[in-house]
């Protein structure tokens, strides 16, 4: 699940929860899915200082990740 | 050593070597003055008919003149009569406005121009002038080519620009969203060039957990084409990865041709990842930029587009949070609204049904008072009633003696019957 489909998928339930009055049941699942979203998308923000590494193609065709020194 | 003498003559030129004529001063050792020298006309090569020398010496000879006198050199003119052998070489002619030039450049030697040039094309070539025995004519070997102006490099973009655009590569409903909060960016580039110092710089500064992954390739010279299409077709493979930037700093245009190299657009409109196109400071759009996702001019923009101002991108999840509480807060508060109005409507409502009720009873009231007894009473007449509480209405119901309550409008009298007459006109009788 990607930042950006999370932060629109929050932005809809808040609409949604704006514009119409919905069943109490249902706006409290959207509520709690808005919830969860966006904890997930913020976990992106809050992780440490991410690393530059360099991408290595192996001679049997996979991949692999070297630290890079910048 | 004694090509092209017919007879055994040892001349002055051939003592010389292999020319006949040094090169310093060819045409002085070959004009008419020197018919003339001490030596004899016999002795002189091709100063009689007996000395007259083939077409081959003159024509090896004059060769080694021109090249001995020119060395290689720019010249400028326009091309025409452009003909590519199917050997791969190239024939054509330079001209000037009274004068042309044959030329011909080795296959080997195109590789650096971008591609063929056409007629009437204003081009300078770096050539060696010489003579070509075989068809006893002064020619060129280009060795460098290039159009005055950008044309040739124009005209080779303007060609791969237009096959992209055939093959819709170029549309922009092809152009795709860059992803707003990358989680790893791939960088293709060379590891060692300011390009990747830039983007790691902007990267850092705006979004520190932003994993930045250099593919290294070579982005100038030979091999830099199929270096940079390997290098994206490796990403493509890998796949782990949100947005690729492609680029290089600044440079001289031969050396950012590379991102003007079709093999190298085309991987990139191949890639399955969104991209971002950086090459340098220059003024023209690559082939790249045509086709990637987002053209920045440089990298330092490439990584500013690519990746969020972190703090900004917090500011957003927390302005988020308090939206969605807020409109959860209005759903509730929406529902309670509705319960108050309910209530306060239905207190209306019971405190209208009571008022009505109310009105009701009284007129009803009114109506059983109109037909109560006591009502008579208050107009003065009083009622009978026997100690069961029978009404005695009429005088057979009185005996002499009898005790029995008057009832009048404001109490009660206590009476005995003394005597019962009957009225003249009642039709009772009494015993």
């Amino acid at each position: 699940m990607s930042y950006e489909t999370d932060i629109e998928r929050i932005e809809i339930i808040v609409g949604e929860l704006e514009r119409s009055e919905v069943p109490l049941d249902d706006a409290l699942r959207l509520f709690e899915e808005g919830i969860e979203r966006l904890r997930a998308a913020s976990a992106a923000l809050m992780q440490a200082e991410a690393r530059v590494r360099k991408l290595i193609e192996e001679s049997d065709g996979g991949f692999t990740l070297a630290d890079f020194e910048s | 050593m004694k090509r092209g003498s017919r007879r055994p003559l040892v001349s002055p030129a051939e003592l010389l070597g292999p020319q006949l004529f040094p090169v310093a001063e060819p045409p002085r050792a070959y004009g008419p003055r020197s018919l003339g020298a001490p030596l004899g006309l016999a002795a002189i090569p091709g100063a009689s008919p007996e000395s007259a020398i083939s077409v081959e010496l003159l024509a090896q000879q004059a060769k080694d003149v021109v090249e001995g006198a020119f060395p290689r050199l720019w010249i400028r003119g326009e091309i025409s009569d452009f003909k590519p052998h199917r050997n791969g070489h190239w024939y054509f002619c330079l001209r000037g406005a009274t004068a042309q030039l044959k030329c011909v450049m080795w296959s080997r030697d195109q590789r650096a121009v971008p591609t063929s040039p056409s007629d009437g094309m204003q081009v300078v070539v770096l050539g060696q002038p010489t003579v070509y025995p075989a068809q006893g004519t002064f020619q060129c070997v280009v060795s460098a080519i290039d159009a005055i102006g950008d044309g040739l490099w124009r005209k080779a973009l303007d060609e791969a620009t237009a096959r992209l655009r055939a093959d819709g590569l170029l549309e922009l409903s092809r152009k795709r969203v860059l992803p707003r909060f990358p989680r790893r960016v791939a960088v293709i580039t060379s590891p060692d060039g300011a390009a990747l110092r830039d983007i790691i710089a902007v990267m850092r500064r705006r979004c520190p957990t932003v994993e930045i992954v250099l593919v290294p390739a070579k982005v100038q010279g030979d091999g830099a084409p199929a270096d940079l299409a390997r290098a994206i077709g490796c990403v493509t493979r890998w796949g782990q990865v949100d947005t690729v930037i492609i680029g290089r700093g600044g440079g001289a245009r031969e050396d950012l041709w590379a991102f003007n190299s079709e093999v190298v657009a085309r991987a990139l409109a191949n890639c399955v990842i969104p991209t971002i196109s950086a090459v340098g400071h220059e003024v023209d759009v690559t082939l790249c930029d045509l086709v990637a996702d987002h053209r920045a001019a440089t990298p330092s923009a490439a990584a500013e587009a690519a990746v969020p101002v972190l703090a900004e991108a917090r500011a957003e999840a927390a302005a988020m949070l308090i939206a969605l509480r807020e409109a959860l807060v209005r759903q509730v508060q929406r529902r309670r609204d509705r319960v108050e109005h309910a209530r306060h409507d239905l207190r209306m409502g019971v405190t209208r049904s009571a008022e009505r009720r109310g009105a009701r009873m009284s007129a009803i009231a009114g109506r059983l008072n109109a037909l109560s007894p006591l009502a008579t009473l208050a107009r003065g007449f009083a009622v009978a009633r026997d100690d069961s509480g029978a009404t005695l209405g009429s005088i057979s119901d009185f005996a002499p003696a009898l005790d029995f309550d008057l009832l009048l409008q404001d109490g009660t009298v206590r009476a005995t019957a003394r005597s019962v007459h009957p009225s003249p006109r009642s039709p009772n009788k009494v015993q």
